[in-house]
């Protein structure tokens, strides 16, 4: 199962990244949810495949009679997917306000804050 | 004045200390500074400490009284005379130190202090580049000094120097000598502008005159000949330092007294008499012999009292005439006669003419010169050669602006108001009466001095007349030498106007080019890594990703074993390959909607996922913010151009960006097994699932953990949250307020927020 997992792990990260090099912000966006999503699938990975058995604890026990999945990286994705939503619905919002203001989607021609260097620039020694 | 009551009262504090200190006492005082690091904020007064804060107390005062004239006028007095006070009480605290590292503070408070002092009148350029130029030569030497200290607190296992000294280790045996010497003397020789960082101190001369007759006469630039005094018992004694401090002190002394003709602004000669006077004492500490450690303290004191005299002196005749070019300057005895008799007093006692102080020093220095350890002509002629051209530019400056013929004065020249002669005449009278009676201050103040540094009390006795012997015909030589450079200045100048067009490189060149290269290297990093665009700089993160993994991968030898994917259900890789399909959809369509569909589909096998792990929880969330997000994207990204706009921009497969993202994911897969390959250390679940139900009172395992064991955690993630959305939020309702339609929005919400 773990081997399966890490694979398909591996081509997710592999398109996100993909993705994510690309001009154009709006497949940048979507290499960002696809690199989100093969993150909680890694730590998924990480905490072991035990069986579809939740994690829960029956009435009047103290503790699970058997084995059943493991809670902690459960936890922690969930505290990440909605922090990954927080994250993601804002850039949503920034790329749309940048599209307004900029005219452009293209990250290579967003240079308000850090603009194209001019051939001049070289001429430092004032 | 008020400004000179500190120094003043200093002044007093430290005579005070005089006869303590002669018996032999030393006073000490430390708090613990760091106790961790054995570190001591720890003071210790001695001869040598005891003389330089005399000194810095005492010119200090008379550069005050003289400063409250000249600067009126000037903007900012306030902080002139603020920085001036901090300045002082730095160097105090420098030559007051007994930890080194105490000492190294104190010495960069002053290299800032100075900083600001020198570019005091920062509207003009050159005043600024002069003072950053003696900020990094004199900063970069200092922190070559901190290294050297530390070295030697780690050798001598302690950082207070009266420790090091009493304990008699010997650091000149230690395999780190060599180091320690080379390091401490950089940031002695950069303090004291010794060859070949001399340049710094004659641009320096950008500053108002009193800065310049404080900061180059008692102060500032005596500080590295401090320390090379305080080192010598510990580093002295080796032929490397004898070499390094005579060979350095005297082609200091050579040149710069040699360059001091060439010059016509009068700040600039003294600037090169002072760099000339450093040499010096650094070529006497040198040497070593208890002789050439007496010539050199007393040259410390005549040099003080001349140089702060001319300086001041050159002060009030720029104050006078507005001009400091010796050439546009003759015949101001007439006009200034009492300026004239202070700059001439100093002048003679700089030229070494008896009955005047500086004759004493010529003395000491030729008799420590003839019974040199080794090369005695050679330092005996360097020293005579440095005293000539000294006679010469003494009359330079305290007699050539004041005889020949009269010249017409737009506004006739006069002497100065009382506050800046009365200190100058202090100290030009000081060098006469003490050239008359040197038993005055021999036994109180030299004698404890020279034995601080050489370790035992010294045989000296102070007297102008030394009878019929070797150094005073040297004397005699140097004065007619020194005359007859005088007489013929220009000729000197003309033959040094052509030797300064012959040498083809200087230090000062090499350090225009460090800094310009230094500048041209930033640019040129700055272009490289900041470039601005986000597809770089996210090449260099996965970059940098893989490099380090692979590296890490290759180092340590660790790949996975096995990869068994039999024992996968079919569920689980329908899922996989519903993740798959939709990554490969997202990357190669063309229409904006399909990409949000294939996305929807990753997010649903990833639930899939979630659930044949027993992730019921997370599956539901899952779904539901990817349903969420989908119609989001959907909402907002109909309002962007499509992506068959924009077709023509993209065209095929990026091949470079298709490497670096194939690259990434193969490693995430290898980590991954690499991970899976070793057993899991469980006990973290173990002890959720065991105490979810007796501590929390929750059987949802996974719940506890969220709102229980790590709710803090989940307090950050939902502020993280509330703080994405109220940006949001923010970038949609605050707009910069451009067209009419937006304004008026604007306008009605701050109507309403003022209502409300």
């Amino acid at each position: 199962m773990e081997a399966l997992l890490a694979i398909t792990v591996g081509a997710m990260t592999a398109a996100g990244v993909y993705l994510m090099l690309s001009w154009n912000m709006m497949r940048f966006l979507f290499g960002l949810v696809v690199i989100g999503n093969a993150a909680n699938l890694a730590i998924l990975t990480v905490g072991r495949h035990y069986g579809p058995a939740p994690p829960l604890v029956p009435d009047g026990q103290t503790a699970p009679a058997e084995l059943v999945a493991n809670a902690l990286p459960q936890a922690l994705i969930l505290t990440a997917i909605v922090i990954s939503f927080g994250i993601l619905a804002f850039t949503v919002v920034l790329l749309y306000r940048a599209y307004e203001e900029m005219g452009t989607i293209s990250g290579d021609d967003m240079r308000v804050a850090e603009p194209r260097p001019q051939p001049d620039q070289s001429t430092v020694g004032s | 004045m008020i400004v000179a009551a500190l120094p003043a009262a200093l002044t007093v504090f430290f005579a005070s200390l005089v006869p303590e200190i002669a018996a032999g006492q030393v006073l000490r005082w430390a708090v613990p500074w760091i106790p961790g690091l054995d570190i001591e904020f720890s003071f210790l007064a001695d001869g040598l400490s005891l003389l330089f804060s005399l000194l810095i107390s005492g010119i200090g005062v008379v550069v005050m009284v003289y400063a409250a004239a000249y600067m009126q006028g000037y903007p900012q007095v306030g902080r002139f005379f603020i920085i001036m006070t901090l300045f002082m009480l730095s160097m105090l605290g420098a030559v007051l130190a007994d930890n080194v590292l105490t000492l190294f503070v104190f010495w960069e408070l002053t290299t800032l202090t100075s900083y600001f002092l020198i570019g005091f009148t920062h509207e003009t350029a050159t005043s600024r580049a002069a003072a950053l130029q003696a900020l990094l030569v004199t900063g970069i030497g200092g922190l070559a000094m901190l290294a050297g200290l530390v070295l030697l607190g780690l050798v001598g296992d302690s950082y207070e120097l009266s420790v090091l000294r009493a304990s008699g280790v010997d650091v000149t045996a230690d395999p780190l000598y060599g180091a320690i010497l080379v390091l401490v003397l950089l940031g002695a020789f950069a303090k004291s502008a010794q060859f070949p960082f001399h340049f710094w101190l004659p641009n320096a001369m950008a500053a108002p005159t009193p800065v310049s007759a404080y900061l180059h006469s008692a102060t500032m630039v005596k500080l590295g000949i401090y320390l090379m005094a305080r080192m010598q018992p510990l580093l002295g004694g080796t032929e490397a330092w004898l070499l390094t401090l005579t060979i350095v002190g005297g082609i200091t002394a050579v040149m710069s007294s040699v360059w001091s003709l060439r010059q016509t602004d009068l700040k600039q000669l003294l600037a090169y008499t002072t760099v000339m006077g450093l040499g010096t004492l650094t070529l006497f500490l040198g040497l070593g012999t208890e002789a050439a450690t007496t010539a050199a303290i007393a040259f410390l004191i005549i040099h003080c009292f001349y140089k702060a005299t001319l300086f001041l002196a050159v002060g009030a005749i720029d104050h006078a005439t507005h001009t400091r070019d010796r050439d546009a300057l003759s015949g101001l005895a007439r006009v200034m006669p009492l300026t004239f008799g202070i700059a001439l007093a100093a002048g003679l006692s700089m030229a070494g003419v008896p009955p005047f102080l500086g004759f004493i020093g010529k003395e000491l220095m030729y008799e420590a010169a003839v019974t040199a350890p080794s090369a005695a002509w050679l330092v005996a002629g360097a020293a005579l050669a440095a005293n000539a051209l000294m006679i010469a530019a003494a009359g330079l400056v305290a007699l050539q602006p004041f005889v020949g013929r009269a010249r017409d004065w737009p506004q006739p020249p006069h002497d100065p108001p009382v506050a800046m002669w009365i200190g100058p005449i202090v100290l030009a009278i000081a060098g006469l009466v003490l050239g008359l009676a040197p038993h005055l201050i021999d036994q109180r103040v030299i004698a404890p001095a020279v034995a601080a540094v050489a370790g035992h009390d010294p045989h000296l006795h102070l007297k102008l007349w030394h009878g019929f012997n070797l150094p005073l015909l040297l004397s005699v030589v140097t004065v007619a030498a020194g005359i007859g450079l005088y007489v013929g200045r220009e000729r000197v100048r003309c033959w040094l106007g052509t030797a300064e067009r012959l040498i083809p490189g200087s230090a000062e060149r090499a350090y225009d080019h460090a800094l310009a290269g230094l500048k041209r290297l930033a640019a040129w990093q700055t272009a490289l890594l900041q470039h601005g665009q986000l597809r770089g700089y996210l090449t260099t993160i996965f970059g940098t990703m893989i490099v380090l993994i692979a590296a890490a991968s290759l180092r340590g030898g660790v790949w996975p074993t096995d990869a068994d994917l039999t024992d996968a259900p079919a569920f689980a890789w329908f899922a996989s390959a519903l993740i798959i399909a939709g990554s490969v959809i997202t990357i190669i369509t063309r229409y904006r909607l399909a990409a949000i569909c294939a996305l929807g589909a990753v997010g649903i096998g990833t639930a899939i996922l979630f659930v044949s792990h027993g992730a019921v929880d997370v599956a539901l969330t899952q779904l539901l913010v990817d349903t969420l997000f989908v119609v989001l994207l959907a909402v907002a990204l109909l309002k962007l151009p499509s992506f068959w706009d924009l077709r023509h921009r993209e065209t095929g497969l990026r091949v470079g960006a298709a490497a670096i993202a194939v690259a990434v994911g193969s490693l995430m897969t290898m980590v991954l097994l690499v991970i899976v390959s070793v057993p899991l250390d469980r006990r973290l679940t173990a002890y959720f699932e065991s105490n979810s139900v007796p501590l929390a009172h929750g059987h949802n395992i996974v719940n506890v953990i969220l709102v229980d064991f790590r709710a803090l955690d989940t307090l950050g993630e939902i502020s993280v949250v509330a703080v994405a959305g109220l940006a949001a939020y923010a970038l949609i309702k605050l707009r910069p307020r451009r067209d009419p339609t937006h304004q008026s929005q604007g306008r009605s919400a701050a109507d309403q927020s003022a209502t409300g």
